[in-house]
This record gives structure tokens, sequence and C-alpha cells, in this order.
């Protein structure tokens, strides 16, 4: 038997996709949408938090690994928790309470407790390339 | 049942070669493999059946992993759940018939469930707390891509090799002890 080579989806003068059945091509199908559901979901979560106490940096966390950060400002703790991609303020010694009820944040949004001069900040999803 | 044994050590001999010349491949990113073993695991299913493909997934699991050290270690553990995740799979769909299934679905189901049960168990157990969001669509998209050529190239050894003995048959065939 004489060897062809007609390109990379040809083996010995045999198509490759010549093999598929149609569930194969179904199966395809789905996945590649599952792969492009994944890639979306996970682009829409935001890269970081910031957190700042007292105007200065206090802390920069990856929204990936659950915990709980604990900031300490002029009136007590300020707990800040990231989990499942998320985060909040979870306590605050201040009298109003306006960042822990401002719930979890969105990508972008920032939570003031100010009589503590906590600043959490959400990033916003930047597709980071180095990172995947 | 000799010959059965010694067809059995030999595919699993097979498989386990694949598994440790696939460790020698370096990878960017700790457990993205081709899944080379898995190529063992699906033509014996076609071939010669489940139960038998389930003593040759087993054999491959523990002696690659004896060979390379990892026996008993969390990664003989992702291993271990990850090939009966696929193993499951491959039993579940190559006996619904309704698609028109062929090699290649069939690879590319079980690499999905392979890195899905593995993702889970490290989620659920090794790394509790660490939300696997931003690696779970790059290792699903590995698993497309090797399922893809893994399937092609079990299509491909069945179409120039034609089945020898008669394919799954219907029915449940039991557990390998029974």
């Amino acid at each position: 038997m004489k060897f062809q080579s007609r390109g990379l989806l040809w083996v010995k003068g045999l198509a490759l996709w010549r093999l598929l059945r149609p569930g194969d091509v179904l199966v395809l199908g789905l996945g590649l949408i599952v792969l492009v559901l994944a890639w979306r979901v996970a682009a829409s979560t935001g890269d970081g938090v910031v957190i700042q106490q007292g105007g200065r940096l206090y802390a920069q966390a990856s929204l990936r690994l659950n915990r709980v950060i604990e900031v300490p400002g002029p009136l007590g703790t300020t707990r800040v928790e990231i989990r499942d991609g998320r985060v909040r303020v979870m306590s605050d010694p201040g009298p109003r309470q306006l960042c822990v009820r401002q719930g979890w944040l969105d990508p972008g949004e920032s939570a003031l407790c100010l009589p503590n001069r906590v600043a959490v900040h959400r990033g916003v999803p930047a597709y980071d390339s180095l990172n995947y | 049942m000799q010959a059965e044994d010694r067809r059995m050590a030999w595919l699993a001999a097979a498989a386990v070669g694949l598994g440790l010349a696939e460790a020698a491949i370096p990878s960017p990113i700790p457990g993205l493999k081709p899944g080379l073993a898995n190529i063992v695991t699906l033509l014996v299913l076609l071939r010669y059946g489940w139960r038998l493909a389930v003593w040759v997934t087993l054999l491959r699991v523990v002696a690659t992993a004896l060979l390379l050290g990892t026996f008993l270690t969390p990664t003989f553990v992702l291993s271990l759940a990850g090939a009966l995740a696929a193993l499951f799979t491959l039993g579940l769909f190559s006996r619904l018939k309704i698609f028109g299934l062929g090699p290649v679905g069939l690879s590319l189901l079980a690499a999905f469930a392979h890195v899905g049960m593995q993702l889970a168990v490290v989620d659920l157990w090794l790394l509790p707390g660490v939300s696997l969001l931003g690696l779970a669509p790059l290792f699903l998209t590995a698993a497309w891509v090797t399922g893809l050529i893994n399937g092609l190239i079990v299509a491909r050894i069945l179409h120039v090799n034609p089945i020898p003995t008669p394919p799954v048959q219907a029915g449940v065939q039991g557990w390998p002890a029974s």
C-alpha cells in the first residue's frame, strides 16, 4: 500500500472525519458549548480584591481562595469575607453598617466602612492571560 | 479463562506503558495530560466488553501508581477517581445506543467525566475552600482536545483492525469479582 499524506486529518489515505458518527458530532458540539459557557463564567468572576485601611493598601487578595480577612481600624475589626469568587464585608464595628448591608460586591464595586476607615474594592473582570 | 487472563495482563501492560510514557512528558500544569492510557480502556471496552475494561483499568491505575511511587497518595486517589468516573460513563453510554455514538463521542464523554470527577475530588477533599472556577475551563478544554484525539486513535484502530470478537453484549455483565 502506497503511503499518502494529505494533511493532518488524513492518516494513510484515511480521512479521520469519516470515522465520526452522528452521535460523536453531537457530543463534540455539546462539549464545545459547555467549554464556551465555562470560559465565560470563569471570565465574569473578577480578578481580585483590594482592601485599604486609612487610605493605605492593607491587602490584595484573589477571589479564588475562600477566607475571612480581618482588618483592624480605629473602632475595631472589620471582617471581609471572600467566598466562591465573591466578596463582602461580613461585619464592621461602624454604627450604620452601610458597608455590611451592601452585601456581595459586584465587579468594580466598592464598599466603604468610613467610621473604621476601611475600603474594599472588587476588581473589574479583566482577562488575565498569565493566570490561565 | 487462562487465555482471557493473559489477554488482560497484556492489555493492562500496554496501558501501564502508555501511562508511564505520559508521566515523562513535561506539562505546564500538574494534571494536564493527554490521557493516553484511556485509549486502551476504550479499545478494550469496545472489543472485549465492560468486564475486561474494568479489570484492565484498575490494574493499570494500581500498577502505574506503584511504578511511579504514588500509590495511596492523593495523586493515586485522583487517578482512581477519574478512571472510575470515566469507566462508568463509558459503561453507561456504550450500552445506550440511541445516539449512534462512536468511539470519539465515548472518548469525549469519558474525558469530561474524568476531569469533572477529579475537579470535584480536589474541590471537596484535597483543597476545600479553593475556588476552582478559574481552572475548570482550562481542564475542560484540555479534556475536549485529548478526548477527541484519543477517540480518533481508537476509531482508527478499530477501522483498520476490525473487532475480532463480538462487542459489548446487551445486559449487565457484572463486576470483576463476580
